[in-house]
C-alpha cells in the first residue's frame, strides 16, 4: 500500500510541476470549444442544441492528446524498467497511474465544462447533465487511452497514433455520454437510461483498460 | 541613465526598487480620482447605471492589446538587439496581458447580459478578445514548458511576433464572420458615440489602469530576475557539490 | 544462494542476440561479463532482470525467495537513471525506496554517495556523475540479493569508482551476488569472467 501511495503522490506531483500541468488540457478544451462557433456561425440556438456534443468532443480530444507522454516518459528515462522489477502488481501500478492522471487532467476538464457551457449558451440543466456524464466518461477515456499509450510506448512519436488507435474504441462512451446529456435537455428518453449504460461501459473500460495496459507493457519489454 | 545601463539586472533591480513605491502611489491616486469621477458621472438613458462597467471594460481592452504590443517590442529586443532584459519584460507581460484580457471578457459579458439575456453571444469584439486570451495562455504555456529561459525567450519571441502580425487579420476575419451571420450588430460596446460627460472619467480610468499595469509589470520583472538568480545559484550549488 | 543460467538464448529485434550462454554465480561471488560493443552484454543483464525475452535455456535463482520472481530480487542498474528532473534528489530516492520496498533512511544513503548537501535540489541540475551516484544510492537503501550492473563505472570519477567498489565488496561479503557488464575491470579483484563474443 505504501508503494502505491508513493506512486500516486509522485505522479500527482509530477503532473503539477511539469510544464503547466493539468491546465494545458483545459486550455486545449477551451480552444476547441472556441473554434466550433467559427465553423458553425454564432447562432445561439444552434450552439445550444449541439453544445453537449461539442463539449464531449472537446473533452474527448483533450483527454487523449495528453495521454501519450504518460508512459513514454517512464520508458525513456528507464523508470519503466524499475517498475517492472517492483514487488507491486503491474495492474495496480497501472490503475494508480491512470487515477493520478485522471485527477490532474480529466477532472479539470469536468470542472471547466460548466464555464464552457456558458460560452455555448447552455442552460443550467444541460450544463449539469454534461458535467455529470463527463465525470463518469472521462475516467473511461483515460483508462482506454492508456491502452493506446502502452501499445505505442516504445515508439518515438506516439502522439497522433495513440489517438487514431483509441478513438474508435471510445465511440460507445461518446454515444451514451451525449445521449444522456441530450436526454436531460430534450428527452424523450429519461436521463437515467443512457446514463446507467454509460456507467456500465465506464466500469468495463476501467477493468479492460487496466488489464490490457499491463499486458501491453509486459510485452513492450521484448 | 542609458538603456544599456538597464541591461544590468542588478542595476535594474535597484531602479525598480526606487520606482515601485512611486508608481504604486500614483496608481492608487489615479484610481481614486477615476472611480470618484466614474461614480459621479450620469447614467445612460438606455442602459442605466450598467453603462459604468465601461470604465472597467474599455481600459482593460486597451491594455490587453497594449500588453501584446509590449511583448512584441520585447520580442524584437530579444531577437534583433539581444537586449538581456527584453525577455524578462516579455515574460512578465504575458500573465498581465492575459489577466486584463480576462477582465475585459468578464466585464463585457456582465455588461451585455441585461441586453442579451445571456452571458455570452459571439459578438465580434468580444470574440476577438477571446481569441487574444487564448493566445496569451498559449504564450504562458510555452514559457512554462521550455526549461531554459534563454531558449524559451527566443521561441516565445517568434510566436509573439507571428501573433502580432496575425492579430489584425484575426480581428478582420472575426468581424467579417460576425456580419456574415448577423447582419445587424446586436450590441455595440460603448454605444454609438461616447458622451463627453463620460469621456473624462474614461480617460482618467485609462491612465489609472495603465499605471497599474506598469506597476505590476515592474514588480513582475523584478521577481523574474530574482527567480533566475535562484536558478543560477542552484546550478552553482550542484556544481560545487562536486564529484563527477 | 546461487544464480545459474544454462544455455540462455535471446532472440529480439529480428536477430539472435544471445545463444548458448551459461554461467553460475554463488553467494558472495561476482561475475564480470566482458566483450566488444554490441555482443549482447546488456541484453544478458536485461534477460536476467526479466526485461528481455528468454527464447531458450533456463535461469534459476536457488535459495532466493520462492514467492518473488527473479526480477523482484534484483537491482537493475542500466544506462538510464530513472530520475525525474522536476523532483528533488531526495524525492527521487524516497520514491524508489518506497516503491521498491526499501528503507526510510534516504539521508544516510545520500550521504554515503556524497549527495547529502544537494538533497533538496531538483534532479535537473545534476551532472552525469551525480545522477549515476544517485542511482547507486538506490542500491544502498533497498536491499536485494542480486545486483545487475551495466557498465556501472561510466561517468564516475576515480573517487566515486573506488567507493562503488567498496559498496560492491560489502554486498558480496554479505552474501550478495553481482552480475556486471563492463569493458574492463571495475575494481573487483576476485571477479570471475564471462567473455561473450565470437560467432553467434
Amino acid at each position: 500500500m505504501n508503494a502505491l501511495a508513493a506512486l500516486f503522490a509522485r505522479d500527482i506531483r509530477l503532473a503539477i510541476r511539469v510544464g503547466g500541468g493539468a491546465l494545458i488540457g483545459v486550455l486545449f478544451f477551451l480552444i476547441v470549444v472556441t473554434l466550433v462557433p467559427f465553423a458553425l456561425g454564432p447562432d445561439l440556438a444552434l450552439l445550444a442544441r449541439v453544445g453537449p456534443a461539442i463539449l464531449w468532443l472537446g473533452a474527448l480530444l483533450a483527454s487523449l492528446l495528453t495521454l501519450d507522454r504518460l508512459l513514454a516518459i517512464d520508458h525513456e528515462d528507464g523508470s519503466l524498467d524499475l517498475i517492472l522489477t517492483a514487488p507491486v502488481t503491474l495492474e495496480l501500478t497501472v490503475a494508480v497511474k491512470a487515477l493520478a492522471h485522471w485527477l490532474t487532467t480529466g477532472l479539470p476538464l469536468v470542472l471547466a465544462a460548466p464555464f464552457l457551457g456558458l460560452l455555448l449558451n447552455l442552460d443550467p440543466t444541460a450544463t449539469g447533465a454534461v458535467a455529470l456524464t463527463l465525470l463518469v466518461g472521462t475516467p473511461a477515456l483515460t483508462f482506454l487511452g492508456l491502452v493506446g499509450a502502452a501499445v505505442t510506448v516504445a515508439l518515438r512519436r506516439g502522439g497522433l497514433l495513440v489517438a487514431v488507435l483509441v478513438l474508435p474504441l471510445t465511440v460507445p462512451v461518446l454515444i451514451f455520454g451525449v445521449a444522456a446529456s441530450n436526454a436531460a435537455i430534450v428527452g424523450p428518453l429519461r436521463f437515467g437510461t443512457p446514463f446507467s449504460i454509460l456507467c456500465g461501459i465506464a466500469l468495463v473500460c476501467l477493468v479492460v483498460g487496466t488489464l490490457a495496459t499491463a499486458a501491453a507493457l509486459r510485452h513492450a519489454m521484448d | 541613465m542609458a538603456l544599456i545601463d538597464l541591461a544590468n539586472p542588478s542595476r535594474f533591480r535597484a531602479l525598480a526598487d526606487t520606482l515601485l513605491p512611486w508608481l504604486g502611489i500614483a496608481t492608487i491616486v489615479a484610481f481614486g480620482v477615476g472611480l470618484d469621477q466614474a461614480l459621479r458621472a450620469p447614467d445612460d438613458y438606455q442602459q442605466g447605471a450598467t453603462v459604468k462597467i465601461m470604465f472597467l471594460h474599455v481600459p482593460s481592452a486597451w491594455l490587453s492589446m497594449m500588453a501584446w504590443g509590449l511583448m512584441s517590442a520585447a520580442a524584437l529586443g530579444t531577437l534583433v538587439w539581444r537586449h538581456p532584459l527584453a525577455d524578462v519584460a516579455a515574460k512578465a507581460a504575458a500573465p498581465l496581458g492575459a489577466a486584463f484580457t480576462l477582465l475585459c471578457l468578464v466585464t463585457g459579458s456582465l455588461w451585455g447580459r441585461p441586453m442579451w439575456g445571456t452571458y455570452w453571444v459571439w459578438d465580434a469584439r468580444l470574440t476577438s478578445e477571446l481569441v487574444l486570451f487564448l493566445m496569451y495562455l498559449g504564450v504562458m504555456a510555452l514559457w512554462q514548458t521550455i526549461e531554459d529561459p534563454t531558449r524559451a525567450a527566443r521561441a516565445v519571441a517568434v510566436l509573439t511576433l507571428v501573433g502580432a502580425i496575425d492579430l489584425p487579420i484575426i480581428k478582420f476575419s472575426v468581424d467579417w464572420w460576425n456580419t456574415l451571420h448577423q447582419p445587424a450588430s446586436v450590441f455595440r460596446v460603448g454605444g454609438s458615440t461616447i458622451d463627453a460627460s463620460l469621456l473624462a472619467p474614461l480617460f482618467v480610468m485609462a491612465i489609472a489602469f495603465t499605471l497599474l499595469f506598469f506597476t505590476l509589470h515592474l514588480a513582475a520583472m523584478r521577481n523574474e530576475i530574482m527567480r533566475r538568480r535562484v536558478r543560477t545559484l542552484m546550478m552553482l550549488q550542484a556544481q560545487a557539490a562536486g564529484g563527477h | 544462494m546461487r544464480l545459474s543460467g544454462s544455455d540462455l538464448a535471446c532472440f529480439r529485434g529480428g536477430r539472435q542476440v544471445l545463444s548458448g550462454v551459461s554461467f553460475v554465480i554463488e553467494a558472495g561471488e561476482a561475475l564480470l561479463v566482458l566483450g566488444p560493443n554490441g555482443v549482447g552484454k546488456s541484453t544478458l543483464l536485461r534477460l536476467v532482470a526479466g526485461l528481455a525475452p528468454r527464447s531458450g535455456g533456463t535461469l534459476a535463482l536457488d535459495g532466493g525467495d520462492a514467492e518473488l520472481s527473479i526480477a523482484e530480487q534484483t537491482h537493475y542498474l542500466g544506462h538510464l537513471d530513472a530520475l525525474k528532473p522536476s523532483l528533488t534528489v531526495d524525492e527521487n530516492l524516497t520514491f524508489w525506496s518506497r516503491f521498491l520496498g526499501g528503507g526510510e533512511g534516504t539521508q544516510a544513503a545520500l550521504a554515503a554517495v556524497g549527495l547529502a548537501g544537494i538533497a533538496q535540489l531538483p534532479a535537473a541540475y545534476l551532472s552525469a556523475g551525480q545522477r549515476r551516484r544517485l542511482s547507486i544510492a538506490r542500491l544502498i537503501i533497498i536491499k536485494r540479493p542480486l545486483w545487475l550492473l551495466d557498465e556501472p563505472t561510466t561517468a564516475l570519477d576515480a573517487a566515486a569508482q573506488a567507493q562503488l567498489a567498496g559498496l560492491m565488496r560489502e554486498h558480496l561479503a554479505g552474501g550478495g551476488l553481482i552480475l556486471a557488464a563492463a569493458h574492463g575491470p571495475i575494481g573487483l579483484a576476485a571477479a570471475k569472467e564471462l567473455r561473450l563474443g565470437g560467432a553467434q
